[in-house]
């Protein structure tokens, strides 16, 4: 089966997800470029985009015609070519409804499964369930006589359950998008013993096509960006723990949130980035990853206090953040929840007291937005920690404490096997997580 | 010709210019230009016919009957003549025209013209659709996407060809040097907060053709720009009867339009034929050479326009544009200063107004109305040259200026 044979009938599971539907964009305009070359006029694509909710399916069907406006605006210039048979199509404008309805056209929604018995290639992009992907993979492979491959987009499910639990025999492999998949640069590719050669292949060329950066990744549940990120945040939650003891425990959070972010030089604090993944998502990632990691405890007290009392975080269906461990106006924090109290206190109430624990930080830290933006971002980064080393503050102090855990964190991934290299667990930080410098650097020490 | 003024040059590069918000349309520029002319010269009393060019109205802004927005600029214009006169991005050039006839004829002593155009209401991949309508639309199929940028990017290669492609990029790359540096000293301008520090080399940005084309990058073109811009023409009459002293005038002594065959290809592209018999036309009626020119303002749609432009205006000879603009003769300090307040890449180009802005600019000049922009005007060249082109030099406006004594 060739790369375009094996894209004419695709299924999308859980397309009407924040993910699933990022899969589904990204799947659409693979296929329609493949449908798009003269040598395929007479061929018939399909792509199944299937949810449980029909109730969802109609926004999603908006949100990709949206998307796939916004792209072809982007490449009128290759598509005048691709539609020059076309006389009727004369101006750009023409030119590009006539490759949105093409695309649209591809795309069928649908709430039932068996649309998916007669796929090639199927996406997953449901909860992190293990069971609920062993049964739909178990449906669609006994009933599709085609010997369907499956790309799951689990971040934390180990892809060797999947395969023994469906009966696979290996034709199944861990595609991780990032979030938001249509912008976001990096796909973890997990490959098991059991995958067939050409289907690798097949996955990296299909990556290489989205123009996604592939970061390899071993069969160890929470793969490369969970398994940092779990553990940075238990990190945290552990530091916020500690200094709760010595002051009240929404003021922990903060001091926590603020180091993670203005002195690391990250997007975001590390409470606002649980917030946006979803604090219940978070939890649960943790309870997938924790039995396969029997010398580490995978889990936060905490957090399970929080969840107990409704604090979910995630995101509206506007892509606006819904409050969580913070709260949140107009996208910017502006309260933090005390979980002993049931309350969010106002930062503006406590902001001056803890800045003031913290202490100045130093002149050479730079906001996340300029590092990133700069060419030598390593050097610029390296310079914030010398000062960190030499300034006895308090914030200086955790800073140099988190960023040396955040290493310690990459490495043991390397050590354990997760990653091929410390470069990779960068790669993952760096195109995943928006990180000005990798995690796995010397100047932190 | 009296009382000139430009609004801002609305768009990108602009610090007020924010894409997502609504933006003032049509009415606002056409009062605001028309109503600042109309207040030096008395009001629309004053005034026997209006004039407004605009190009595309009916596609960006889905408005035709530009002529009846006159009333609306000032009720005493109700019930007076007024026409629209479109000719693409000579639109302006022929409203100055259609103005300057009506006083030569003797049935109008004092025109309002009105240049305008609002562009900024679709997205450049749309807005190149409309603007392509400049060309013969049976061409637009085998047209690039970037349809005047595909024309130019066509000449610029041919031009590449004939005297070597490094002088040519890096002539074209001062000519966006020159105008960026003068849209710098006018407040009105696009590209009045332009900061880059080294235009050259931004200039010599590689051209993609995946994205846009072979041989232009975007630094190569004009501005996607609303605006408008005004300016009475008056006979002596006219003058008269606005009160404005004769030293606040300049007087219009040559005008060359001419047209080619908008169905046809450019015979050679690297020369700017239709450019070139206006300007010929107009100069001999003014009996003057282009060396006795203090200043011009030309169709510097693109930078190899600019370049091309100056062949044809006969200020160098025919393949010596590239060595001319290097030896800086076309900058604010050289031998023939060129749009001195940017031109159409620094300045802007809201397509309809261009050719009135171009004559506003003249005139500021040779009244000493330009501020930060002035440069000298020498009493022995006391005159000033505008070129409006329309298309793919398919309909050329010439005018020779000269200053009062």
């Amino acid at each position: 089966m060739t790369y375009t044979d094996r894209l004419t009938n695709v299924s999308v599971l859980g397309s009407a997800g924040k993910m699933g539907s990022g899969i589904l964009l990204l799947a659409a305009l693979e296929v329609a470029d493949q449908m798009l070359k003269p040598e395929n006029k007479d061929r018939h694509f399909v792509i199944n985009a299937i949810d449980v909710s029909s109730a969802a399916l109609p926004g999603l069907m908006k949100y990709i015609r949206a998307q796939v406006l916004k792209a072809a605006e982007k490449k009128v210039v290759l598509l005048r070519g691709l539609y020059a048979h076309r006389a009727e199509l004369i101006e750009n404008s023409e030119i590009i409804d006539a490759y949105v309805d093409d695309v649209m056209g591809l795309i069928r929604p649908s709430t039932r499964l068996e649309v998916a018995y007669e796929s090639t290639l199927v996406f997953e992009a449901v909860s992190e369930n293990e069971a609920l992907k062993v049964k739909l993979f178990s449906q669609i492979n006994e009933n599709n006589a085609l010997q369907p491959w499956f790309f799951t987009n689990t971040s934390s499910v180990p892809i060797a359950g999947l395969d023994k639990g469906a009966n696979l025999s290996g034709r199944v492999l861990g595609f991780h998008f990032y979030n938001p998949p249509a912008v976001q640069k990096l796909v973890e590719v997990i490959t098991i013993a059991a995958n067939p050669s050409e289907m690798k292949e097949f996955a990296l060329q299909l990556a290489k096509n989205m123009r996604k950066v592939v970061v390899p990744s071993n069969d160890i549940a929470g793969f490369i960006g969970n398994g940092h990120f779990m553990r940075d945040a238990l990190f945290a939650l552990g530091e916020a723990k500690i200094l709760s003891a010595s002051m009240p425990m929404h003021e922990a959070l903060y001091i926590v949130n603020k180091v993670s972010q203005d002195y690391l030089m990250r997007p975001m604090g590390i409470f606002q980035l649980i917030d946006y993944v979803g604090v219940d998502v978070v939890r649960f990632i943790m309870s997938v990853m924790n039995p396969h990691m029997p010398a580490e405890d995978l889990h936060s007290d905490e957090l399970d206090r929080m969840f107990e009392k409704g604090i979910k975080g995630g995101q509206f269906s506007d892509g606006s953040q819904k409050d969580g461990i913070l709260k949140y106006e107009k996208g910017k924090p502006v309260a933090v929840f005390n979980s002993d109290t049931g309350e969010y206190i106002p930062i503006s109430s406590f902001a001056a007291t803890a800045d003031a624990w913290l202490g100045p930080l130093p002149e050479s830290t730079m906001p996340w937005k300029n590092l990133v933006k700069a060419p030598d971002k390593d050097s610029l980064a390296a310079l914030a920690f010398e000062a960190y080393r030499t300034s006895g503050t308090n914030g200086a102090q955790l800073a140099l404490s988190y960023a040396r855990r955040s290493r310690e964190i990459g490495l043991n991934l390397v050590n354990t096997g997760v990653a091929h290299s410390a470069a990779d667990v960068n790669t993952v930080l760096l195109t995943g997580f928006f990180h000005a410098y990798g995690p796995v650097n010397e100047f932190v020490l | 010709m009296i009382a000139g003024y430009n609004t801002i040059s609305m768009g990108t590069g602009r610090k007020e210019f924010n894409p997502k918000k609504e933006r003032p349309g049509l009415e606002h520029y056409l009062k605001e230009a028309g109503q600042a002319t109309l207040s030096h010269i008395g009001g629309g009393a004053r005034v026997d016919e209006g004039v407004v060019g605009n190009f595309m109205a009916s596609r960006f802004n889905k408005q035709a009957h530009l002529g009846a927005f006159m009333a609306m600029v000032d009720p005493a214009l109700q019930y007076k003549p007024s026409i629209r006169v479109e000719g693409a991005c000579a639109s302006g050039g022929l409203a100055l025209v259609t103005g300057i006839k009506s006083v030569l004829s003797g049935s109008a002593e004092v025109v309002l013209a009105i240049g305008v155009e609002v562009q900024n209401t679709v997205k450049a991949i749309y807005g190149a659709d409309i603007l392509a309508g400049a060309g013969w639309f049976q061409r637009r199929k085998e047209g690039q996407a970037y349809f005047f940028p595909g024309q130019f990017s066509d000449r610029a290669g041919a031009y590449y060809q004939k005297i070597g492609r490094e002088k040519a990029r890096l002539a074209m790359a001062r000519w966006y040097r020159n105008a960026i540096e003068n849209a710098r000293l006018c407040p009105t301008a696009q590209e009045f907060e332009n900061k880059t520090a080294n235009l050259e080399s931004q200039g010599l940005t590689e051209p993609n053709p995946k994205s846009f084309t072979a041989h232009l990058n975007v630094f190569d073109c004009s501005k996607v720009s609303d605006g408008a811009s005004s300016i009475a023409i008056v006979s002596e009459e006219g003058l008269r009867r606005c009160g404005v002293p004769v030293s606040e005038a300049v007087e219009v002594i040559a005008v060359g339009h001419a047209v080619d065959d908008i169905t046809t290809l450019p015979a050679d592209p690297t020369r700017l034929d239709t450019i070139a018999a206006a300007v010929k036309k107009a100069l001999e009626t003014a009996g003057i050479t282009p060396g006795q020119l203090a200043t011009i303002e030309t169709h510097d749609c693109f930078s190899i326009a600019g370049i091309l432009g100056m062949e044809a205006i006969g200020l160098c000879g025919e393949g010596e544009g590239a060595d001319f603009v290097l030896a800086g003769h076309t900058a604010r300090d050289g031998k023939i200063p060129v749009n001195t307040t940017g031109g159409l890449i620094g300045w802007g180009h809201p397509t309809g107004a261009t050719g009135v802005h171009q004559a506003v600019t003249i005139w500021e000049q040779l009244t000493g109305k330009a501020g930060a922009a002035q440069i000298t005007i020498p009493a022995e060249r006391p005159y000033g040259l505008t070129v409006n082109m329309g298309g793919d030099d398919k309909t050329v406006v010439a005018i020779v200026y000269r200053k009062t004594t």
